[in-house]
């Protein structure tokens, strides 16, 4: 492989990695208030970019998408009040399957409202052959978007977390939520709002990515198998880690594609989470005590 | 209507077969200290429980202010004013002393989440405003030197007294106290005495559950002996001290007899 070639790949790699990054991150936040594996995680993504499609023939794009990333967060937000919610003195275990048939029950809606056609947004500049050279390589402006508002999500919510209110009240309520109560915080809005802030990065990840990887009413799932596997990797609720993790990932698939035939790219995210639960389940950059954190 | 400051009418609360809190009625003027003993499994915790809202009484009545709390959510009950510390203390362990107390203020700044995001400059001189009250809190307990430490670094009493100053943070007019001494040495229980008295003193009613006797008739204005869930005594820290029902559920029937006779 020559210089300018391998850039070509971590590119790539960097891209695809930077979304499983952010799906990550949509695992962890849920994770952190709640203690709950949202694997509705990926259908988040694809709702966002759907309904951008579908708005995108009425308004020009940025409307269309924020529209869109608007009525992912109200889903989210209403996932959570209709079906988690209602669940009284559940265990984790069963909320978790109750994601799982959330996934399934958003999927078949989109079946039925956007058939089982292959959709993308348009480019956000330029158009599927205009590139960019960086080093060498040559690159669709598309991934600048990919990486620039992934980096934008990461900090902004690193920001919020740190530095807002709402921020400090949702932290506390992973640390101890009995005690958060205790200082006057709804708890339940904030698991409310994990659910939202989730539902609403993942709509950005999933009409970022459009066009480039495209969508499909059932691309969740493997969105979801990847985005899992970089928040275990990364040690769950660690959201830099997962970030860390994801492009990880992602680099390793785009050098396994160069490798190797193109077939075992997924096994990639697979045998590494396998791997991981096997051996080190609270993850490569996780404390010990992350398992145990949970358990209240 | 009753100015009771904080009363509670008849409270009971079981737990399957075990009566633990047993037609407790308890009434605080504003600006006591009143202490709550008793044996171990007494109800104390319960009783605590019952006020602050973690768990909710089958019977009975909780007023606060001449108004009805009763079986209202934890964080509506810390709204009106009523904050609690735990027998362990619970602080949140990632987070520094100093978000800890801020998290503490969060009641009392009234912002919404789209306010939060839309009106980044107000939220902004908001954070820095709290930033400041949290500081001062620290800096009466002494404990502005470790304020950028995480909570579950600190060795254990400073954690105590962090979790006092976070529950001070939300401007409680009554504080509930859980075992405030456990785990503590003579000298911190010292300091933790005169750090009451002066809790008491800027207006804040205290109702302390302890062990420690000591420090309990010294800084309490008032007693409530429970034993099995029932309150069997309540009274001046000297009367309790002398009361024949209180030695004999703390020291058996034998001494009892003796102090009697």
């Amino acid at each position: 492989m020559d210089y300018p070639q391998i850039v070509q790949y971590c590119f790539a790699g960097i891209t695809v990695g930077s979304i499983y990054a952010i799906v990550g991150i949509g695992f962890n936040i849920i994770y952190n208030t709640t203690g709950i594996i949202n694997f509705a995680q990926g259908e988040f993504l694809i709702v966002g970019a759907m309904t951008a499609i579908s708005f995108s023939q009425f308004f020009p794009l940025p409307v269309a998408i924020g529209m869109a990333i608007l009525i992912t967060i109200l889903l989210g937000g209403l996932v959570e009040i209709t079906f988690i919610r209602q669940v009284r003195n559940a265990s984790i275990l069963r909320l978790i399957i109750i994601t799982i048939g959330i996934s399934i029950l958003i999927r078949e809606a989109m079946l039925h409202i956007w058939d089982e056609k292959v959709r993308f947004l348009p480019y956000f500049t330029g158009t599927d052959t205009s590139t960019v050279t960086v080093l060498g390589a040559h690159i669709s402006p598309q991934v600048l978007w990919v990486l620039g508002v992934c980096a934008v999500i990461v900090l902004g919510l690193t920001l919020f977390f740190k530095y807002t209110l709402t921020g400090r009240a949702m932290r506390a309520c992973a640390d101890d939520r009995m005690a958060a109560r205790l200082c006057g915080i709804n708890d339940r809005w904030m698991v409310t709002l994990s659910f939202m802030l989730s539902a609403g990065i993942g709509a950005i990840a999933g009409c970022i990515i459009s066009p480039i990887a495209q969508t499909q009413y059932d691309m969740g799932a493997p969105l979801a198998i990847k985005g899992f596997t970089a928040a275990i990797l990364g040690g769950l609720g660690n959201s830099m880690a997962a970030v860390a993790a994801g492009l990880f990932l992602g680099l390793m698939e785009a050098f396994m594609v160069s490798q190797f035939d193109v077939a075992y790219k997924e096994a990639v995210s697979i045998v590494i989470l396998l791997l991981i639960l096997v051996f080190r389940p609270s993850g490569i950059f996780g404390r010990h005590e992350i398992n145990v954190l949970r358990t209240m | 209507m009753d100015n009771t400051f904080f009363e509670t009418k008849n409270l009971h609360r079981f737990f399957g077969g075990l009566h633990a809190v047993n037609n407790v009625s308890v009434k605080v003027p504003q600006g006591q200290i009143k202490a709550v003993i008793g044996p171990n499994g007494a109800g104390k915790t319960t009783f605590f429980n019952l006020i602050a809202g973690t768990l909710w009484p089958q019977e009975g009545e909780i007023l606060f202010r001449g108004k009805k709390i009763t079986a209202q959510k934890p964080h509506v009950v810390a709204g009106l004013g009523i904050a609690r510390t735990f027998q362990t203390t619970r602080l949140f362990g990632q987070m520094t002393i100093l978000e800890n107390i801020m998290v503490g203020r969060h009641l009392r700044m009234r912002s919404g989440f789209l306010a939060c995001m839309l009106n980044l400059p107000q939220t902004w001189s908001q954070d820095r405003e709290s930033k400041a009250r949290a500081l001062a809190i620290l800096r009466d307990f002494g404990l502005l030197e470790c304020a950028h430490e995480t909570a579950s670094n600190l060795p254990f009493g400073r954690q105590r007294l962090v979790e006092i100053a976070r529950s001070l943070a939300t401007e409680p007019a009554l504080l509930l106290l859980d075992e405030p001494a456990a785990g503590l040495n003579i000298y911190e229980t010292k300091e933790l005495a005169e750090l009451i008295l002066k809790i008491r003193d800027q207006g804040i009613t205290c109702l302390v559950v302890e062990h420690d006797m000591s420090l309990v008739m010294n800084i309490s204005d008032e007693v409530i002996v429970l034993d099995q869930g029932v309150k069997i005594a309540e009274g001046p820290p000297r009367t309790i001290q002398r009361d024949p029902e209180v030695i004999r559920i703390y020291l058996g029937d034998d001494h009892a007899q003796n102090i009697e006779s």
